[in-house]
Parts: C-alpha cells; sequence; structure tokens
C-alpha cells in the first residue's frame, strides 16, 4: 500500500478508544511499517559454519544468507550432549567471530586476481614472442627486469588479471624453478591445518606432488612448546576445555582464558562455582585476573623461577619429609624418576651424564634388540639391575613389551627404586655439579650473586660396567638435589629452610621474581595437597606468556615438574593443559596422505620453518648471542664453537634437522647422476657430500643457487603476523624498502659463523616470485608479486577441529565466493591443471633426490644413542638416516600432475596408512571411498582410481581414512598399537566400529570423534579428553627414551647448555638498544620497556585486526600499552603517538596508558595491521612496522638435537623455535605524524632519517 | 527581459516547481521512506550546530510563514481589516528584516560548519551541501530587497508580488506581466525560490513535512495500536 495514500485519512477516525483515565489511546493507523523490522531478520537460509582461525574455538556458526549475500552470524547451541554431570559445551562463539561477515562484502575483500602491474607487464611482452617457460625465464636471467618489480614490493601497483593469466605466470614460475634451480626451491607456507584442513592439503597436495617444501608453522609461531617433546615424545596434548570442570585447583599462567579462549571460558566459571581454587599468574592486570582467588604477579620473564621455588616446597612436603603414597606410586610408575644416570667426574666434582643403558653392562642385562635404547633401574625387590619394559628400545624390533607394565625385558615383575638415600642403598655420596645461570648479568632482570656452578651432595652408588666401575645416582636424587633441597647429608650448600636464599627456595624466588615468598608456599602446598586429595586433579592451564621467551623450555619444564610430582598427567582434571594455536587435527592419520601425496610419493619435503627463515631472511647475520652465553660452565668437553647458525647447520648435515632447499644442486640432477655413475642414491649422495662434491644448501644460504625461488603463502599473514624479524624478511628475502637499522656481524667486525659462508654483501630479494592467496588485503598480499582472491570461510566447505572441545565441525559455503574468488581447494587445483599443460616444455617423468631428516616415532629415531658426531670432521662416515640425513628417490610425474591431485593414488592400497609409529592396511576405505566419490573412468595415469575432484570429495578423503572418524579404521590401528605393547585396547573403539561420520553429517551437527591412539586421551562417554590418560590408564608408554615422563634430558647437547635438569635462566640479552638509544632519541625523553606480544582483545584471534568493528572498539589503529610510571619518565600522556624502536626496526602507534601494566613492560598486541592507519616513523623514513619488526629470531641449539628417540625431528614437532619475548625497546614521543600519502616516487623510496 | 522569458520564469516556471513539489515528494514519501529525515549531523559535531541551527530555523519559520501568509492572503482581506498597503509593507520589511538577519547568521554557520568541519564534510551529500548554500543565497537576496523595499513604502511593488502569487494559484495566465517590471533582485529572489520549491523533494527539506506537531496535542502517553483488522473468512456452517 502506498504510504503517501495511509496518511491521508484525516477524516477517518484513527483512535479509537483511550484507557488509563485517558493516558493511553488504541488506534487503527496502518502497521505496515513494523515489516521492516520484521524483514531485517528474516533471512533464506541458515548455513553451519565456523572460522577458520587458530583461535582453539571451532565454534559452531549459524550462517544467515538473504537474497544470496551473508548477512550475519549467531551461535549454533545444538552441539551433542556429553554428560550429565558437565555443563553444556555451549553457546560458544564470541563477539569476534561475530564480526567477521563483515570482510566479505567490505572494500578489504580480495576481488579479483592482482599481480603487480610491472611484472604483468614484463610478462605480456615477453609472453608475446616466447613460451610460457620461456618468458618467466626471459625475466629472471635479466637482473634488471627482476629488480624492476622486486624492488618495488609492498609499495602498490597491482593490477587486475584473468585466473589463466595468473595461473599461467605461477605455473611457469613453478616449471623454470623445478627445471633450473630444483623443485625443492617451490616453498609453500601455511599454518594450522586444523583450522581448514582441505585448504591446507590443495596447496600441501600441490607442492607436495611437485616436490617443493612445506613449512611448518607451530614451532615459528613459537606455539610449539618444546618441552612437550622432551618430556612426552609427543608434539602437545592438552585436556578438553571441559575437562577444567573436572579439576578442583587450576593455575592460570600466562594464559588469558577469558580474552583468548573465550568461547571455553564458561567452564572455568562454572567448576569456581563447583568449589574449585583458582589462582592465577600474570605480570599485567589481565583479563583473566578476575578468576583468582590469589593473583601472583612475577616480574614478566621470571616464570621458572616462581615454578622453581614451588617445586621445592612440594618436594620438601610431599617426597621428602613425607612420601605421599600416590605421588611416589605415581612417579614410580609414569617417570623417568628411577633410572639410573651415570655421573662423570670433572674438575675434582662429579656431573651427570647420560641415563645408564643395558648395553653399558657386559652380557647387555639379556636384551638383544637394541640394549643401547634401553635405559636401566634398580629393582627394590631383588636389588638387581634391570631394564624396564617400555623404554623406547622396547618399541623398535621387537613386539609386546613395549609397556609400563612393572615388568622388566625378561618378563619379571619389578618395583623400581627412586631414591639410594637409605645407608643400605648407597655406596657413598657424590659431590655433584649443577649450574646456576641465575647470577648472569642483565640490565633488566635481577640477578643472584650465587656462584655459577652449585654443588649438591647426591647419594650414589657403584655399578660394574663392561667397561669397568662406575658411579650412579637415580634421576629422583639427582632432580632433589637440583632443586637445592637438604637430604641430611651434610651438604651445607643446600638449603636449609624456606627462608634461606639459596636456589631454588621460596625467599630466592622472591628475590627474583616479586612474589612474596609465603604466596609461593601457599600456592605450592595447597596445589599439592588437593592433588593428593584427588589423585591428581590440580592443572595448570598455561600459553604463550610464558612459551615465547628464549628460555621457555624452563618456564614449562618448571611447571611440568610441578605436574609430574603431584601426580596430575593424564588424570581427569589433573596435568598440562598449553593451548596455544589450534594444533589439533583429530583426524591427521586421515588427512596426512592427502595433504602431502602420500598417496603418489613418499616422503614430502617438509622444512622447520625457524632455522629456514633465520637463515633465508639473512636474520643470522646480525645474531648477536654467543653461544658462551648461553653454554653451561659443566658442559662436557665438546666443540662448543662458532655461532647458533654453525650449530643449525651441523644438525642439519647430521640428520637432526630438515633442510630447504637440500642440496646446492638440483636434486633432478642429481637422481640423473647418480643413475649414470650407476649407484644407487643413497650411496652416491653419501660419497659425494663426504668428498665435497656435492653440498648441502645449508651451509651457503646466501649463494643463489641456494635461495628459495619461489614462495606460496595461504591462510596465513606471515608478513604481517608471524614473520619474526619482518624487517629483514623484507630486506633480505624480498628485497625492498624496510626499516632494519643494524649492522649485520661483517660491518660490526664480531665473530662470524665457522660453518656457514660468508659473503660480504648480503643479497637482497632472493625470492623470484610471492604469491599470497588471502580474502582480505592483508599485509603479506600488500608484499605480494600475485594475490589470489580465495573464498571466505562461509563459502567453502571444510573441515575443523580444536583441542578445546571432542567435535570435528564443518566450513561449508553459504554462498559462492564473490566477485572472482574461487576456494583454496580449486585454486590449487587451476594452478595444477596449468602447470601439467605447461610443465612438459621442460620437465617430464622425473626422479627427485629427496634428503629425509631422522624422524621421530619411526625405527630410524634409534640413531645416535651416546656421542654426537658430525661427519664432516671426518671421524665418522656419513651414513644415510643414521649420521646423516636418509636419502629417498620420489617418481614426479609432471605432466600428470594435475590428474594425480585429483585422484587418490596406489600407495594407500600397496603401503597403507598409519601414524606416530603404527601403521595398518588401508584397502578397504580405498574402495569404499572410490564407491563414494566415484573412480575416475578417464584414460590415463589414473584411471580407477578414487576421485578426489571437490572440496567436499576431499573432505571424504580424511573422513574415510581417519580412526577418529571412522570407527573401523580405529579399531585396525588400536589392534596395530596393541601388538607394540603386547596389551589389547581394541576395547576402546570395538562399540564404534560400525560408526563413520561424513561430511553431510557434520554439516548436519558437530560430532563426537572416536578415540585413536593418535592421541593420549579418550573420547569416551566416561571421561573428559585429558592428554596422557591412556599412558597412565592403559599403560602405552609415552614416546621418550625411557618411555616414561621425561625430566632428566641426557642427551650430549642438553647437558652442554645446562638444560638437563629444569633451571631458572633469565631472558637473554639480544643488545638491541644500546646501539640505538643515543644515536635515535637525542636526549629526547625515552624509557626502554620489554616487548611483549600478547593476543588481542580487538582481532580475530592472531592475524585479523583490519575489520572495521573492531577497529572502532580500539582506537581505530596500532597501539602498544604501558604503565603509568613508564609514561611518566618518558613524558608521555594516553593517545601520544609514540615510535618503538631498537635496530631490528621501528613501529609507530599511540600509546595506551593504563594501570593495567606492570612497570618495565610495553604490550603490543600481535598481528595489528600496518595498513591501518599507520604513519611514517622518522627513524626509518618508512612506514611504522608491524609487531615484529622490532624483533629478530634467534635460535637455540637444543632445539636443534636430532637423531636421540624423542628428541628427534617431525614436521611441526620438534625443531627451532621464533621466540621473541626477550626483545627490548626504547619508546619515545614523536614530534611529528607523517602519514606519508601520495604515489611513489621512484628516488625518494627511501627518505634518509631525519639526521 | 523579454516577455518571453519573463512569461517562461514567472508564468510556466512556478507550475513546473509545483508539479514537481507536490509528485515528487509525495512519490518519495512513498519509495524512500528511509531517506526522509533531517539529516541532522549532531552526533558528528555539536560545535556551530546549537547557535546556528536554532537562529536558522527561527529565522526561517518566521520569513516561511510570513511569505505564506503575506504572499497569498487574497488583498481584499487585508482592505477589508483596513491594513493599509504601507503599513503591511512596513511590518513586512522590520519583521523580514529581523528574522532575515537571525536566518542569514545561521545559515552562515551551518555553512562554515558544513563545508570546513571534516567529518560533516565527509558525511554531506551533494545535495545537502547544496541546499545550505542556496537557503544562504536566497537569504541575502530577500535581504537584499529591503533597501529597495524602503523606496517603495507604498507597499504598491508588494501588492505586485500578491498579485503574482495568487495569480499563479488561480491560473491567471497574466500573472507574470505582474512582475515584468520590478527589480532584478525580487527577480532573482523570485527564481531561486521556485528553484527551491523545484528541488524540495529531493533533499533534505522534506522533514518540514514531518515536524511532530501532533504530539503536541496527541491524547494519551501510551500508544497501542490495534491489529489491523482483516476480513473474515467466510465459512460453512454444519450441514443441518
Amino acid at each position: 500500500m502506498s504510504h503517501l495514500l495511509n496518511r491521508l485519512n484525516f477524516l477517518a477516525r484513527k483512535n479509537t478508544g483511550t484507557f488509563s483515565d485517558g493516558h493511553g489511546v488504541t488506534t487503527n493507523e496502518s502497521r505496515d511499517w513494523e515489516d521492516a523490522y520484521r524483514k531485517r531478520w528474516q533471512h533464506d537460509k541458515i548455513v553451519r559454519s565456523t572460522h577458520g582461525v587458530n583461535c582453539t574455538g571451532s565454534c559452531s556458526w549459524k550462517i544467515y544468507v538473504k537474497g544470496g549475500i551473508v548477512t550475519w552470524e549467531t551461535q549454533q547451541t545444538d552441539y551433542p550432549r556429553t554428560r550429565p554431570d558437565l555443563p553444556n559445551h555451549e553457546p560458544r562463539g564470541c563477539s569476534r567471530g561475530a564480526s567477521y561477515s563483515w570482510y566479505m562484502y567490505s572494500a578489504n575483500r580480495v576481488k579479483y586476481p592482482l599481480v603487480r602491474s610491472r611484472l604483468l607487464k614484463l610478462w605480456r611482452r615477453e609472453r608475446a614472442v616466447k613460451t610460457p617457460v620461456g618468458a618467466w625465464a626471459a625475466i629472471q636471467q635479466d637482473p634488471a627486469k627482476r629488480a624492476e618489480y622486486t624492488k618495488v614490493r609492498g609499495l602498490g601497483g597491482f593490477v587486475r588479471a584473468s585466473w589463466d593469466e595468473v595461473n599461467e605466470i605461477i605455473a611457469a614460475a613453478n616449471a623454470y624453478t623445478a627445471r633450473t634451480h630444483g623443485p625443492d626451491r617451490v616453498i609453500g607456507f601455511s599454518p594450522i591445518p586444523a583450522m581448514s584442513m582441505v585448504s591446507y592439503a590443495a596447496g600441501s597436495r600441490y607442492l607436495s606432488l611437485l616436490g617443493g617444501t612445506c613449512m611448518s608453522f607451530y614451532d615459528w609461531y613459537c606455539d610449539l612448546p618444546p618441552a612437550s617433546p622432551m618430556t612426552w615424545g609427543e608434539q602437545t596434548d592438552v585436556p578438553e576445555s571441559a575437562d577444567w570442570y573436572n579439576s578442583s585447583f587450576l593455575i592460570l599462567w600466562g594464559s588469558n582464558v577469558p580474552q583468548t579462549r573465550t568461547p571455553d571460558a564458561h567452564f572455568y566459571t562454572e567448576v569456581r562455582y563447583r568449589g574449585a581454587k583458582s589462582v592465577v599468574v600474570s605480570p599485567d592486570y589481565s583479563e583473566a585476573a578476575k578468576f583468582s582467588d590469589i593473583w601472583l604477579h612475577p616480574k614478566q620473564g621470571t616464570d621458572a623461577a616462581l615454578a622453581m621455588a614451588m617445586g621445592h616446597v612440594i618436594l620438601r612436603e610431599f617426597h621428602l619429609d613425607r612420601q605421599a603414597e600416590y605421588f611416589e606410586d605415581y612417579c614410580r610408575r609414569y617417570t623417568d624418576m628411577p633410572m639410573l644416570v651415570r655421573l662423570v667426574e670433572k674438575d675434582g666434582r662429579y656431573v651427570p651424564d647420560r641415563l645408564l643403558r643395558a648395553s653399558d653392562f657386559r652380557g647387555k642385562l639379556g636384551e638383544k634388540n637394541n640394549p643401547e635404547w634401553k635405559t636401566v633401574a634398580i629393582d627394590r625387590k631383588s636389588g638387581k639391575i634391570v631394564a624396564p619394559t617400555g623404554s623406547v628400545g622396547f618399541r623398535w624390533g621387537e613386539k609386546g613389551k613395549w609397556n609400563l607394565e612393572s615388568k622388566d625385558g625378561k618378563g619379571e615383575d619389578v618395583e623400581l627404586e627412586m631414591s639410594l638415600i637409605l645407608d643400605a642403598d648407597r655406596d657413598t655420596v657424590a659431590n655433584v655439579a649443577f649450574p646456576y645461570f641465575g647470577n648472569r648479568e642483565h640490565d633488566h632482570f635481577a640477578g643472584t650473586d650465587h656462584d655459577s656452578v652449585l654443588e649438591r651432595a647426591v647419594p650414589a652408588k657403584k655399578v660394574k660396567l663392561a667397561s669397568g666401575e662406575a658411579l650412579v645416582a637415580t634421576v629422583f636424587d639427582l632432580f632433589v638435589a637440583n632443586y637445592g633441597l637438604d637430604r641430611g647429608l651434610g651438604d651445607n650448600s643446600c638449603a636449609k629452610s624456606y627462608d634461606d636464599e639459596a636456589p631454588y627456595t621460596p625467599a630466592w624466588a622472591e628475590k627474583i621474581t616479586g612474589v612474596p615468598r609465603d604466596h609461593i608456599v601457599t600456592v605450592a602446598r595447597e596445589f599439592a595437597l588437593n592433588a593428593e586429595k584427588t589423585n591428581g586433579r590440580s592443572m595448570v592451564i598455561l600459553g604463550a606468556g610464558l612459551n615465547h621467551w628464549y628460555h621457555m623450555d624452563m618456564n614449562y619444564r618448571g611447571i611440568i615438574n610441578l605436574l609430574v610430582m603431584c601426580g596430575c598427567v593424564g588424570q581427569s582434571g589433573g596435568g598440562w593443559s598449553h593451548y596455544v594455536g589450534q594444533e589439533k587435527l583429530r583426524p591427521q592419520t586421515g588427512w596426512l596422505p592427502l595433504a602431502f601425496g602420500l598417496d603418489w610419493g613418499r616422503p614430502p619435503r617438509q622444512m622447520n620453518s625457524t632455522s629456514f627463515f633465520y637463515a633465508h631472511t639473512d636474520q643470522w647475520r646480525y645474531e648477536t648471542l654467543k653461544v658462551d652465553e648461553i653454554l653451561s660452565p659443566t658442559a662436557p668437553e665438546g666443540p662448543w664453537d662458532g655461532t647458533l647458525i654453525d650449530y643449525n647447520i651441523r644438525a642439519e648435515r647430521m640428520g637432526w634437522l630438515p633442510s630447504a632447499p637440500q642440496l646446492k644442486t638440483n636434486p633432478l640432477d642429481v637422481a640423473k647422476a647418480a643413475g649414470e655413475a650407476g649407484q644407487e642414491a643413497k650411496d652416491y649422495v653419501a660419497a659425494q657430500l663426504k668428498s665435497g662434491d656435492l653440498q648441502m644448501s645449508c651451509e651457503d644460504p646466501d649463494d643463489p643457487a641456494n635461495w628459495p625461488r619461489n614462495l606460496f603463502v595461504w591462510r596465513s599473514n606471515l608478513l604481517g603476523s608471524s614473520g619474526k624479524g619482518h624487517e629483514y624478511f623484507l630486506k633480505h628475502l624480498l628485497g625492498t624498502a624496510n626499516g632494519v637499522m643494524g649492522k649485520d656481524l661483517g660491518e660490526e667486525g664480531r665473530q662470524r659463523a665457522r660453518e656457514a659462508v660468508w659473503h660480504e654483501t648480503a643479497p637482497e630479494g632472493k625470492l623470484d616470485l610471492l604469491v599470497t592467496l588471502d580474502f582480505r588485503m592483508s599485509t603479506t598480499c600488500v608484499y605480494s608479486d600475485i594475490v589470489l582472491p580465495t573464498a571466505t570461510w562461509y563459502e567453502k566447505n571444510d573441515l575443523n577441529t580444536s583441542d578445546m572441545h571432542p567435535f570435528i565441525h564443518p566450513l561449508s559455503s553459504a554462498a559462492d565466493p564473490a566477485w572472482e574468488a574461487r576456494s583454496d581447494w580449486d585454486i590449487f587445483k587451476g594452478i595444477a591443471r596449468k602447470f601439467s599443460e605447461v610443465a612438459p616444455e621442460v620437465l617430464g617423468v622425473e626422479k627427485d633426490v629427496v634428503l629425509v631428516p631422522i624422524l621421530h616415532d619411526t625405527p630410524g629415531e634409534l640413531a645416535q644413542p651416546f656421542e654426537v658426531e658430525d661427519w664432516k670432521t671426518g671421524k665418522v662416515e656419513p651414513v644415510p638416516g643414521k649420521t646423516m640425513p636418509a636419502v629417498a628417490v620420489v617418481e614426479r610425474d609432471y605432466p600428470n600432475l594435475y590428474k594425480r591431485f585429483t585422484a587418490l593414488g596406489p600407495l594407500m592400497d600397496k603401503l597403507g596408512n598409519g601414524g606416530k609409529g603404527i601403521s595398518w592396511n588401508t584397502e578397504h576405505e580405498v574402495e569404499a571411498l572410490g564407491r563414494l566419490n566415484g573412480v575416475v573412468t578417464e584414460e590415463g595415469a589414473t584411471k580407477g582410481r578414487p576421485r578426489i575432484d571437490s572440496d567436499i570429495d576431499a573432505t571424504e578423503v580424511i573422513l574415510m581414512l581417519a580412526p577418529e572418524t571412522n570407527g573401523e579404521v580405529a579399531v585396525k590401528a588400536w589392534d596395530a598399537l596393541s601388538q607394540n605393547t603386547g596389551r589389547d585396547h581394541t576395547h576402546l573403539a570395538l562399540p564404534k566400529e560400525d560408526e563413520k561420520i561424513r561430511f553431510r553429517d557434520v554439516v548436519a551437527q558437530p560430532r563426537k570423534i572416536i578415540s585413536s591412539p593418535t592421541w593420549s586421551g579418550l573420547e569416551s562417554e566416561k571421561v573428559c579428553y585429558n592428554a596422557g590418560y591412556t599412558n597412565v590408564h592403559e599403560l602405552i608408554p609415552w614416546r621418550t627414551i625411557t618411555g616414561r615422563q621425561q625430566l632428566y634430558q641426557d642427551h650430549l647437547w642438553m647437558r652442554a647448555f645446562g638444560e638437563a635438569f629444569c633451571v631458572y635462566r633469565p631472558p637473554i640479552d639480544t643488545k638491541s638498544i644500546n646501539p640505538m638509544i643515543a644515536e635515535k632519541s637525542k636526549g629526547k625523553p625515552s624509557v626502554v620497556l620489554n616487548f611483549i606480544t600478547p593476543h588481542q582483545k580487538w582481532g580475530i584471534h592472531s592475524t585479523y585486526s583490519d575489520n572495521l568493528l573492531m577497529l572502532t572498539l580500539n582506537r581505530g589503529g596500532p597501539v602498544v600499552w604501558i604503565s603509568e610510571e613508564d609514561a611518566k619518565t618518558a613524558g608521555l600522556v594516553d593517545n601520544d603517538w609514540v615510535e618503538v624502536f631498537n635496530v631490528n626496526g621501528a613501529i609507530v602507534a599511540r600509546v595506551v596508558v593504563s594501570q593495567r601494566m606492570k612497570q618495565g613492560t610495553v604490550y603490543m598486541y600481535h598481528a595489528q595491521e600496518k595498513i591501518v592507519n599507520t604513519p611514517g616513523s622518522q627513524i626509518t623514513g618508512q612506514r611504522g612496522g608491524i609487531h615484529n619488526s622490532v624483533t629478530r629470531a634467534i635460535t637455540k641449539p637444543t632445539h636443534m638435537i636430532g637423531g636421540y628417540a624423542h628428541q628427534a625431528y617431525g614436521f611441526n614437532y620438534y625443531g627451532t623455535v621464533g621466540s621473541n619475548r626477550d626483545e627490548f625497546v626504547v619508546v619515545h614521543k614523536m614530534e611529528e605524524v607523517d602519514w606519508m600519502e601520495g604515489p611513489y616516487r621512484e628516488t625518494g623510496e627511501k627518505k634518509e632519517a631525519a639526521e | 527581459m523579454s516577455g518571453y522569458i519573463n512569461t517562461l520564469l514567472f508564468g510556466i516556471y512556478p507550475y513546473i516547481a509545483l508539479v514537481v513539489l507536490i509528485l515528487g515528494t509525495a512519490i518519495r514519501y512513498d519509495r524512500e521512506q528511509y531517506g526522509w529525515r533531517s539529516g541532522s549531523s549532531q552526533l558528528l559535531r555539536r560545535r556551530q550546530l546549537i547557535w546556528g541551527s536554532v537562529l536558522f530555523h527561527v529565522g526561517v519559520l518566521v520569513i516561511f510563514f510570513g511569505h505564506l501568509v503575506g504572499l497569498l492572503t487574497p488583498i481584499a482581506i487585508f482592505d477589508a481589516l483596513g491594513i493599509s498597503h504601507g503599513a503591511k509593507q512596513l511590518l513586512a520589511i522590520v519583521a523580514g528584516g529581523v528574522a532575515g538577519v537571525m536566518a542569514i547568521i545561521g545559515a552562515s554557520l551551518l555553512v562554515h560548519r558544513r563545508l570546513f568541519d571534516a567529518r560533516v564534510r565527509a558525511n554531506s551529500s551533494t545535495t545537502d551541501t547544496l541546499i545550505i548554500i542556496l537557503l544562504w543565497i536566497q537569504l541575502a537576496l530577500g535581504l537584499m530587497t529591503i533597501p529597495i523595499s524602503m523606496q517603495h513604502l507604498d507597499g504598491e511593488e508588494m501588492v505586485k508580488f500578491m498579485s503574482w502569487a495568487q495569480g499563479i494559484f488561480t491560473f491567471n495566465f497574466e500573472a507574470s506581466s505582474y512582475v515584468a517590471e520590478v527589480s532584478f533582485i525580487f527577480k532573482a529572489h523570485l527564481f531561486l525560490g521556485l528553484t527551491i520549491l523545484l528541488l524540495f523533494p529531493f533533499t533534505r527539506l522534506v522533514h518540514m513535512l514531518s515536524v511532530p506537531l501532533g504530539f503536541f496535542w496527541r491524547p494519551g502517553y501510551q500508544v497501542v495500536r490495534e491489529r489491523n483488522q482483516r476480513a473474515q473468512p467466510t465459512r460453512l456452517p454444519a450441514a443441518e
């Protein structure tokens, strides 16, 4: 009806009555206008999807679609119920997630394929007269042409191009690179497969079929806690958030649950109503602090000291003065505490050496299989030395004895002795040396003046070994001595009381951390008492706040020690809850074949990103941390020379860490040469390496032959978020304008690497091509050569899982990808198709030589039991898989790459599937997939194989092959494990054998998954998922050298760097301030602060902060937080523009002055895009950087260890990590704010700093 | 000015303007309910708004009703009431002058604010800016007529405009001739006035039609809108 006519009712009676004495009136006027409000909430359909972001939420969302447009999203509330006594999971989802649909139609959406215009012009000119690979070669082989576009990366200049054209450029670049330099120079970075598995797999499948390198993320993000592989041989496994509700004592330590785990926080609130005690440890008054009964706020970075002091109290009161029965029993059976450690004399005192092995004894204790990998202990009853089952030696080469039954290798029942403290048990009291680092000088961290070596009295026993008599002690006795506890052995150096200032008493910790000693004692005592009364229901939730320090292992192991000594790990409501990054890819073993092309060729090429970026962004050239600053005073003899990259090179040579690129020579040529020489590739490579005719790329990362050439980035904001040493990326990897202010070691004349070749001039611009797939124009996109528009999380079909809840969840397509966007699956499929068209120009069916590091969870992990020998020294031979990386040959069918991409290959039928050291036949699943997805009917290389055409086909591959989503596979997997352990575990899956979860099932409702041996907890109707649960309750060993929770790390390098036991280590000195402060601040008021980058409140977890709704809530651009005291020092008031800088670069931001902040720190929330509201820096003359502009990755030698059971490499399992918390910055006020508007000028690209 | 152009501007153009005004407003009311608003920028910036807006609105309302009554009341009524043309002219000059000064001060503030306040400017449509500038010019022209009117205190000029205006509404095809000889300033004022009427449906000026005057005498504080009546379907009773 007409609005106007409705109003033209002057003659009609409008008011039909009154009420309430005339105060109210009823009318009959038109109510059509109300429809506007009704229509606002009407929609055509609701689709279930979630957010493919690494927040661990995996929340179920209703996506509303109206007229083909996604209009808004709300929380779904239909999770399956778990158990009657548990609170509901829902509602899950936070306000940040609810803001997501903004991106889909925002100005920031990438709508078309974009190319750097200079590159496109070059390409079109060359392509007009040349073939695709010929055209790319012409551009690359002319340095002037190449520089034309590489030098302006990040400075605008994108134009639209067609899909066909960009695919051809990419395909040609990949083919040229594979032919000219080697396929391993094609690199792909994508993080966190769990957040959208198929999207990850799309790129990694393409790269793996090509022979390219897939990069790790978990270690690079520094979310990987190396303490976890060290202690449990497990990447990370944690309780689901519902298990918090089973706890009765919770410590929230450096984790900010309400802010960063919002959908799970309700369990924390609920368990407090149930009476749980809550302690929050956080230097700032964080949002989590409101949860606390006691808020402890130690000085940032000193958490290990706090944990050590708490351990001191617990050991004193629950293990020494009184032996809590539950703790004692737990430690005996589930930890390495009873194991024997050899003591070796050095400088008149003893130093703990490696764990004693069966092979040390004459007759090897009767162990024929792997005696050098079987640790030993004393049986209490017989007093004999035995090799208890479960150690890693039992895992490989024999069946049925790899378990935690209290038995020895011969099948005798044993009860292991934990301590030799009784006079009858010990032969002597040894004076044992422990390193102490708390006395090291640091401008900003208080130390104590104790000696660098602490001598402790330890009860020891003399044993007869094949090599003669030796002194040994138990791990427990050494462990306790390390904590400085008095055992009544007349040791005057150890602590007599808690008020004694000896390491590691509460009084000592008070001095270091600032936490009052009585708080430490109270928390420790109550934590342990609760665990004793409840059989381990004490839990610590910890996170990035601790793990991002250089010595994160110490923070973590300090806390893990508490949990282990109180028997909390593997018990409901107890344990270690490390929630950093959505690492939990639940259907992992179903996903691996799809993702890494294991169905067509094995092994794939994988690389640890930290070492890669450290080398290839040339951050090593600026290294300030010298090895002797972190070496232990008790280090055994060894070549502890060189710089950090030297250790990484040695590690790569010895097969400890992976390499990328691998060899200086193109691996396709190596295979050919080996064939011509008539040798097997592994023999050929070993011989050539030894002679020096072949070189590993890691030895000379700056030689053009060793540069990475093509880089794909997808599902990631590498340059706007995770790229530690951002400015070094810009300078060396991309070769564009940057803010690096430090001088490299050559200019500085400092100690240089021994192993790495030094080039006087560092290369700038190693990459030929940077391709980014994203749905929004992120900082990474801005720096790319080609940007491909991808589907958003509401426009594709995919799978998503989390460690926080036990459900598998879909992403599903609510609307077709807008504009010209395509799903990741379709994008890589398109590139693969083009590649197969283009490649035959230079590539056919090729043999590719692949180097593989010594891998954890494979028999190869038993590689180097005792000594560390680098074959390069000539003392040992290079033996592939033993003293150097294994060498494999993989066939690449380049012309058929597309066909292989879209079909499941024959290796699944031939070799089966598996993971984490077990494998099973999977023929039945392959056959079922063929019937479900259909088989390829076209003639050719893949005829008859199951199809993987669409993204839904890909999800079905994952779901069909994974034990977690296919009960039949779960039973097979448990059965395979049962053979190793000699115990029947199939009862854990048999009731669900018929259950098969398909994609449409999870779209209908998120599904509970099925228990599988891939994980250490159970998906059950009886208990919440808790890590280590099956180790404790099914007696499955941890995947460590002893098979038990490993508190003593006996590898040579662990001992050399002083971390055999957990100790307190103050943050390192990165020396990034002093060269800058006088020169750049010029007497202006400034303040030097510790630079901390927590996860943010106003961004979608760690990546998306350019969302207008979020920006509106928080000052609309980059901010840093400082305390009121520091603000006063630097003459700042709230909302001032400041520069934050050090030698690595400069950031420009507004300052938030807050009482919340602890003096001495500055917070910059993670990943605030430099594309939003970021002016120029006066110091660098460049636009202000991202949070990583002031950081630089610094590697740690102990993370490079490999070939040693639990300390063996695994992709995203172990390796160097990109820590960033030890960095300091100068903060001062900006005099003028320059927005650097205006077009790009060729000459003025680098304005000189205002000098 | 030639007779042709005079007829076009003041004999034909008024009808075009009025038709667009009426039809345009009706159509916009029906089709653009969400755009039918005053478009206040008070949320963006209060500065200059209160003084500017109040002065402008008070002045303009006086002027508006002054013009309405002054131009469209048949001359016979004034004569019958005994109000001489001179007295009416004087009243118009004094009241119109005071209100005009208020309005133009207010409009100046508003124009300045609209053009020079970055936030307000960024949120202004072209018509928002255009209409306030036109109104300012119209007010200026109106004030500029005062000195001319001072030379005609007998009110005879004013009668010409009344005759013209009333002629338009009574479809007197000679209407344009009444104003053929008046000063250029007056003609510009008339022309711009008609143009403002023409533009009215396309601008925020429509908000003047929705001034909620009804609130002043609406009975009751609580309004309950009844369910709209629907025709009852005819249903057959049970067979007997």
